[in-house]
């Protein structure tokens, strides 16, 4: 299997403070890959720094086989894009859906623009009285919906998810997860996938990584975390948390 | 102090819109003790706006009326504005569901915790800062001192979410609602959480209402829950008994969430029928 993305000792510091400290992961192509770890430990700055926004001192990011730089062109968009955890931010309010999805294509001078807004409305199950409403129009899981769609109309190869569900309700969330399953088997992508749900890692991922404080604590498949088979006491509390609150 | 907190009796919220009102709560009631109360419901089915009518913070356009909407015996309704604004922040406390929009960008966590402190207490500069740093830690936050002097963009989702909890803490209310306070947190951090307002609740009396779309912590953590559906409650039920609920809505809702090593593609989603709007 080839490698979709490859980290080595990233490193991350915002002053003198280090957010990563030496992080590395390899996410095969059409793959599904689990972040999950201690909320600050650095998940949403490791998918920030892949994406060029977070200001790396050390290590390398590779992407289908290519090294990158400190900065990113337009090409690496058309490969990789971020969808976020806040529907609410992530969307301009004052924009029409048919603005939003209009942008990256008139950006990257695409042409078959139609088509693909079409296609991509379709696919996140946005029928087409959606394209004109406004944002602040849309429920939560609508507007996540949009999101997901304003990520896949360059036909990137690559989605970085973080926390894509956390801000819907169960069952919004169960339907955006049907839909990203969906739309990965479809498109045949390969995804990096931040949640701080441990039942929602296991049913999307193949494999996952826990982190802690800016490090990795380990790494496992589903299967191992599904069946308590970890090494670490980080991974343990998460497992037995997950459980839900317990009284003393 | 008697032992109902609060009394909620037919609670209406509508909002005027260009195409009609909105009744975005319609016909609430219940009452609270000194327990947690979970509200439970999908998104649009009017938990915000419930909690944000009890709290004073409703938005001016819109239109708040109830049979009864009291606290701790006091009429919420016919206070002065100046009486309700006493209470809020004092008294009564609610932890707003988007963090982000919540705490002001252009000025530090730790000065802002240190400023909620000061216009309730008459306490010194220097002991506010200790007590700001103490509630900081207390919420689980790793090096304090650092995140003090961070402004809301420098910190995490988790992060932003546990300094507004300390805020609203800080100031020891009777009454907290509590908007998804834990939904951007990892699950260690969610349980530490809980426990600081589980501890409130049982030490203190604190009245807790508790926002969430996480049915597992909710069923978990609360005494009883109040489903809503479309502004209305449709299920009131002992949170230990969630699994045996009635209502196809809570049912379905349940069944719905991922579960670890019950492996579902796809999962179940739910099928509204337009009866449990009515
Ligand atoms: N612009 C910034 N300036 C200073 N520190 C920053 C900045 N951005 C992030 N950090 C720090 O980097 C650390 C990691 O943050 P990050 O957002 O990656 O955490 P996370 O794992 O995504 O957490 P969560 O689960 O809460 O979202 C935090 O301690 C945060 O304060
Ligand atoms: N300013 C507004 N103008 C018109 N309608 C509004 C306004 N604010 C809220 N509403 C409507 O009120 C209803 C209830 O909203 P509320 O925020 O209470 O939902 P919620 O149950 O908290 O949902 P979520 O789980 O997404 O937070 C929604 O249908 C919403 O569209
Ligand atoms: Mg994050
Ligand atoms: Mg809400």
């Amino acid at each position: 299997m080839t490698a979709s993305i490859t980290v080595e000792g990233l490193e991350v510091v915002f002053d003198r403070f280090r957010a990563l400290k030496g992080v590395s992961l390899e996410v095969s192509e059409g793959e599904s890959y689990g972040l999950v770890g201690e909320s600050g430990s650095g998940k949403s700055t490791l998918l920030r720094a892949i994406t060029g926004l977070a200001p790396v001192s050390a290590g390398t990011v590779t992407v289908n086989g290519k090294t990158l730089g400190k900065t990113r062109d337009k090409a690496f968009y058309r490969e990789v894009q971020m969808v976020f955890q806040d529907p609410y931010g992530s969307l301009h309010p004052r924009q029409t859906v048919d603005r939003l999805l209009q942008e990256p294509l008139a950006i990257h001078g695409i042409a078959d623009g139609e088509k693909r807004i079409e296609r991509a409305l379709d696919e996140v199950g946005l029928g087409k009285g959606f394209r004109f409403r406004y944002a602040h129009q849309l429920s939560g899981g609508q507007r996540q919906r949009v999101a997901i769609a304003r990520a896949l109309i360059l036909e990137p190869s690559i989605l970085l998810l973080d926390e894509p569900t956390s801000a819907l309700d169960a069952s919004v969330q169960a339907e955006v997860l049907n839909l990203l399953e969906e739309v990965r088997r479809r498109r045949k992508l390969t995804f990096l996938m931040v949640s701080h749900d441990l039942a929602i890692i296991t049913h999307m991922c193949e494999r996952l990584m826990v982190m802690q404080n800016g490090e990795a604590v380990e790494t496992l498949t589903a299967s191992q975390l599904i069946g308590h088979r970890v090494s670490e006491d980080y991974t343990r509390n998460l497992l037995r948390a997950s459980e839900g609150f317990v009284r003393a | 102090m008697s032992d109902t907190l609060l009394e909620v009796d037919d609670l209406r919220v509508t909002f005027p819109t260009r195409t009609g009102l909105v009744q975005a709560v319609r016909g609430v009631s219940f009452s609270l003790g000194r327990e947690r109360l979970g509200i439970v419901g999908e998104s649009g089915s009017g938990k915000s706006q419930t909690g944000r009518a009890i709290m004073g913070v409703t938005p001016p356009q819109a239109e708040v009326s109830a049979k009864k909407l009291a606290f701790d015996g006091m009429d919420l309704l016919s206070m002065s504005p100046r009486e309700r604004r006493a209470l809020r922040g004092s008294r009564i406390a609610m932890i707003l569901q988007d963090p982000k929009y919540s705490l002001d960008p252009v000025m530090t966590i730790g000065r802002q915790i240190v400023e909620t402190l000061r216009t309730h207490e008459k306490v010194s500069k220097a002991e506010a800062r200790e007590r700001a740093l103490a509630m900081l830690q207390a919420v689980q936050i790793r090096d304090p001192a650092r995140v003090f002097d961070l402004y809301p963009h420098e910190v995490s989702g988790g992060m932003g979410q546990r300094a507004m909890i300390a805020m609203m803490l800080v100031t020891g209310p009777e009454l907290m609602i509590a908007d998804e306070p834990t939904s951007a947190l990892d699950v260690t951090v969610q349980l530490d959480v809980l426990k600081i307002l589980d501890k409130l609740v049982a030490e203190r009396g604190m009245g807790l209402i508790f926002i969430s779309h996480d049915l597992r912590l909710v069923s978990s953590f609360c005494d009883r829950v109040v489903v809503m559906y479309a502004g209305k409650i449709v299920e009131q039920i002992k949170a230990s008994e969630l699994r045996d609920a009635q209502h196809p809505y809570t049912r379905g809702l349940l069944n719905c969430m991922p579960r670890i090593g019950f492996e579902r593609h796809p999962l179940p989603v739910l099928d509204r029928k337009p009866e449990w709007a009515a």
